[in-house]
């Protein structure tokens, strides 16, 4: 927390996550928005941070913990989040921290969910191709919040985001930036319950943690076992 | 005005003639081999008195040498830090003291048996006894050795040369108390001489660091610069008018600025003369070399020569076997050390000067370190031919490390930059590989670290049975030799089918040579850092983090799969290289092809409504 790459006084964690942000519309714009809206904003782009996947833990969590306000800002892909954004609630939201025993770092806080979609608004209907209202795609999300007591705020979707034009690019930036310099004075929060309180127990997870150094070694003894001619890029990381 | 004319044109031909003689000769001798210092040298002899006489007032070139002993002196007091020379306290003043004592007493003991007069052999003993500091760092920093244990001691002995000398150059007076002629003034002469250094020593510890401030205050570089040349200037002058070596005094001026906190700007502002000072310094040694001496007593020469540095290599040997130097080195370390010095020329000076030694006997001792240090650039050349090889193969033969048999699941053979890497690796994730390298130096600096490396080549099978090979299960092939590689590779899959093999490939001919034998885990040694560097390149251009790393990594799995691909044909040098050409343009039209297609996907709005709509990354 005595990061001095922090902005001092910032309590809104903005988590951008796109894979291809030199190929991006809408969040590129979104994302230089919540830069500019406060002093109060630290954003992170995960996949400019950490383009071999290997977050740091420890670093990310120190931010949420400061944070009162977490925002993940991300283009819906596949009804869901881009891999790294799911890499990044895997470990970064682990038990015993975020959830489960002692995992409490997060209650209390506010978590924001601001996606742009492909896809226009009529395109999700019963009638269309994505045959679902958007809203119905958002479970495994207030779900997640819910576990960690975090509360669940009205997410702030841009839909048709290929479609869209300039001045409505803009209006909508302009709506975010003006979202995250007012927070937490926002008429909806008042309104809203409180946090669903969802206690996982202990027995919820084996006693002991798996080991995850031990993993890989199993598999290392495992090819060993079986030398057999691969292809060269076998050996290495995936492509 | 008249001479001044004359005086001006001879300025300027002195170093027209130095300068020509060492560009042509420096690099001649380089590329026969035999190292910078003996072109000087032999540039010196050749425009020397002896040689073509381009050089031929003796008196000239007396003051010319001179000046380059000042100032080489002045340059290595600069680098003789007080605080360097505490850390190495123990090598310095223990080994250096064995060294110089040793060799000093060992030697004045063979001249008196043999009839020399007690003061002459003990100025003969002390001058002899000091080597060439410039010859020794010279070569160190040539060859780069200067961080070898070899090199560390050479620099420990040196050093205490230095200092030694010091303390020597200033009770050679008292020696002349014991002849009838100088009664009296010896004690007055060595009181000065005594109280001039008392007088530099804590005048330039109090006075000099105000004063350069206060210069450097001026922002005026080359005025530095000038300063701390009038410093040498002024203490050399200092010491000669109390009849000290004005070599010394440029010697106590570079300790004192040494000192200050404007060292190391004044080493930058130096260091492009140094290797210049050095050469004309070795220049002026050439020249020095009084052949008259020599032909006048030619067997007397060569006995003294040859009897000198003998009896220093037998110390030097003897102190080699009790420090830890590897056994390869020990010749370097010893030839390094063998010859008479700079400081032998001045103690020698000094001494006629004082009327300890008669003036005959100066230049005969002269002229004989003048000829070891010649000698020792060509025994160096000899040793590197001759007797390196044979010690590093006589150890190659008997290696005493290897001996207990080890049972570590991996072994990694070759401890160099790739090796290290894998094996610190495995280390942090708690396997404790066997480590086999037949670099002596290298195994010695692990080591001290703690590792378990052991003294061996991989390409012999006894060798690898005892390394544990017949219980390990993984081989990493890590060695420099891409013969000695394959070698490895073919014992291995021969005598020891149960162990995978991890190889480094030097290069792709390399890879191909590992792939035909059958080996699978093939890495290129620079491929993947040159890919990491091509990122960093493309992120500095802007592009995404991300996008550089799928970029690399495709970029990636093309190559290896187009190598491949081409592995049929690597034996064939013409099909392989239409092959590359053929892969290298499939790569640049599938990536020329990505970019046409993304820059399609910017301008065709509304695409989206028509495709996959939420597969699609562009929102």
């Amino acid at each position: 927390m005595n990061d001095p790459t922090r902005p001092a006084g910032s309590d809104i964690l903005v988590i951008v996550a796109h894979p291809a942000l030199e190929q991006s519309r809408a969040n590129r714009r979104l994302m230089l928005a919540a830069a500019g809206a406060s002093a109060r904003v630290e954003v992170r782009d995960l996949y400019a941070l950490y383009p071999d996947y290997l977050i740091d833990t420890a670093a990310e969590q120190a931010r949420l913990q400061a944070a009162t306000l977490v925002v993940w800002q991300h283009p819906i892909h596949w009804y869901s989040m881009p891999p790294l954004m799911k890499l990044y609630v895997d470990e970064v939201l682990s038990f015993g921290w975020a959830y489960g025993p002692d995992g409490d770092a997060l209650r209390g806080k506010d978590l924001w969910l601001v996606a742009t979609t492909g896809g226009p608004e009529d395109s999700y209907r019963p009638d269309s191709y994505n045959r679902y209202f958007f809203d119905a795609f958002m479970p495994p999300y207030e779900q997640t919040a819910a576990l960690c007591g975090l509360r669940f705020l009205p997410p702030l979707v841009l839909h048709g985001a290929h479609d869209v034009n300039e001045a409505q690019i803009a209006a909508h930036a302009a709506v975010y930036a003006q979202r995250l310099s007012s927070y937490p004075r926002w008429p909806e929060i008042d309104e809203m319950p409180e946090c669903v309180d969802c206690e996982v127990p202990a027995s919820a997870r084996p006693a002991e943690a798996p080991d995850t150094t031990d993993r890989p070694q199993r598999l290392e003894r495992q090819a060993l076992q079986e030398p057999t001619w691969k292809p060269v890029q076998s050996n290495t990381a995936p492509g | 005005m008249e001479t001044s004319a004359i005086e001006h044109g001879a300025w300027l031909t002195g170093p027209l003639i130095y300068l020509a003689a060492a560009v042509l000769a420096v690099p001649l001798a380089k590329f026969m081999g035999l190292g910078s210092i003996i072109g000087y040298l032999a540039a010196g002899i050749l425009i020397g008195p002896w040689g073509l006489k381009l050089v031929t007032n003796p008196q000239e070139m007396l003051s010319f040498s001179e000046f380059g002993v000042v100032l080489m002196l002045f340059l290595v007091g600069l680098e003789l830090e007080p605080r360097r020379l505490w850390s190495l306290r123990k090598p310095i003043f223990g080994w250096g003291s064995v060294q110089l004592f040793g060799s000093a007493a060992l030697m004045m003991a063979v001249a008196v048996l043999a009839g020399v007069d007690w003061r002459l052999a003990l100025v003969a003993a002390l001058g002899l006894a000091l080597s060439s500091t410039a010859i020794g760092l010279g070569v160190l920093a040539e060859r780069n050795l200067m961080g070898t244990t070899s090199g560390q001691s050479v620099l420990s002995v040196s050093l205490l040369q230095d200092v030694a000398a010091i303390p020597v150059l200033a009770l050679l007076p008292l020696l002349a108390v014991s002849q009838v002629q100088a009664s009296g003034g010896g004690w007055l002469d060595a009181a000065k001489a005594l109280g001039v250094i008392a007088v530099i020593v804590l005048g330039g510890r109090l006075l000099l660091r105000p004063a350069l401030r206060w210069i450097a205050r001026s922002d005026t570089p080359e005025i530095f610069t000038a300063a701390s040349l009038l410093l040498v200037v002024a203490t050399a002058a200092l010491m000669q008018s109390v009849g000290l070596s004005m070599a010394l005094g440029a010697f106590l001026a570079g300790v004192l600025l040494a000192e200050s906190e404007y060292r190391r700007e004044l080493e930058t502002d130096i260091e492009p003369f140094k290797g210049l000072l050095l050469g004309l310094f070795f220049i002026a040694v050439g020249m020095s070399i009084d052949f008259a001496v020599v032909l006048q007593q030619p067997l007397l020469i060569a006995g003294v020569v040859i009897g000198f540095l003998l009896l220093k290599l037998a110390v030097l040997w003897a102190m080699g076997l009790a420090m830890p130097i590897p056994k390869p080195e020990r010749p370097l370390f010893m030839i390094l050390l063998a010859q008479g010095g700079e400081f032998g020329f001045v103690v020698f000076q000094t001494a006629a000067q004082a009327g300890v030694i008669s003036a005959p006997a100066s230049s005969f001792l002269v002229a004989a370190v003048a000829i070891s240090m010649l000698l020792t650039p060509l025994l160096l050349v000899a040793a590197d031919r001759w007797l390196i090889p044979l010690l590093a193969g006589q150890n190659r033969s008997t290696p005493p490390e290897i001996s207990e048999p080890q049972s570590q699941p991996v072994i990694v053979a070759g401890s160099g930059r790739y090796g290290q890497i894998v094996a610190r690796m495995l280390y942090a994730n708690g396997i404790q590989p066997t480590l086999l390298d037949h670099d002596a130096e290298a195994i010695d600096g692990f080591r001290r670290f703690g590792w378990r490396v052991f003294y061996g080549d991989a390409t012999r099978l006894d060798l690898l049975r005892i390394a544990g090979a017949g219980k390990a299960k993984v081989l990493v092939l890590a060695v420099d030799d891409i013969e000695q590689s394959i070698e490895v590779a073919k014992l291995v899959i021969q005598h020891f089918p149960q162990l995978t093999l991890v190889a480094r490939a030097r290069n792709v001919r390399h890879y191909y040579a590992l792939r035909d034998l059958g080996v699978t885990l093939i890495e290129r040694e620079t491929f993947d850092s040159a890919l990491m560097s091509a990122r960093s390149v493309l992120e500095a251009l802007g592009w995404q983090p991300h996008q550089a790393r799928t970029l690399a990594m495709r970029f990636r799995r093309h190559n290896t799969a187009q190598i491949d691909a081409m592995a049929p044909h690597w034996k064939d040098e013409d099909k392989l290289i239409a092959a590359a050409k053929q892969g290298r343009q499939q790569l640049e039209e599938l990536f020329a092809q990505e970019r046409g297609e993304a820059a399609q996907r910017q301008v065709t709005a509304g695409w989206a409504r028509e495709g996959r709509a939420e597969g699609d990354i562009r929102s």
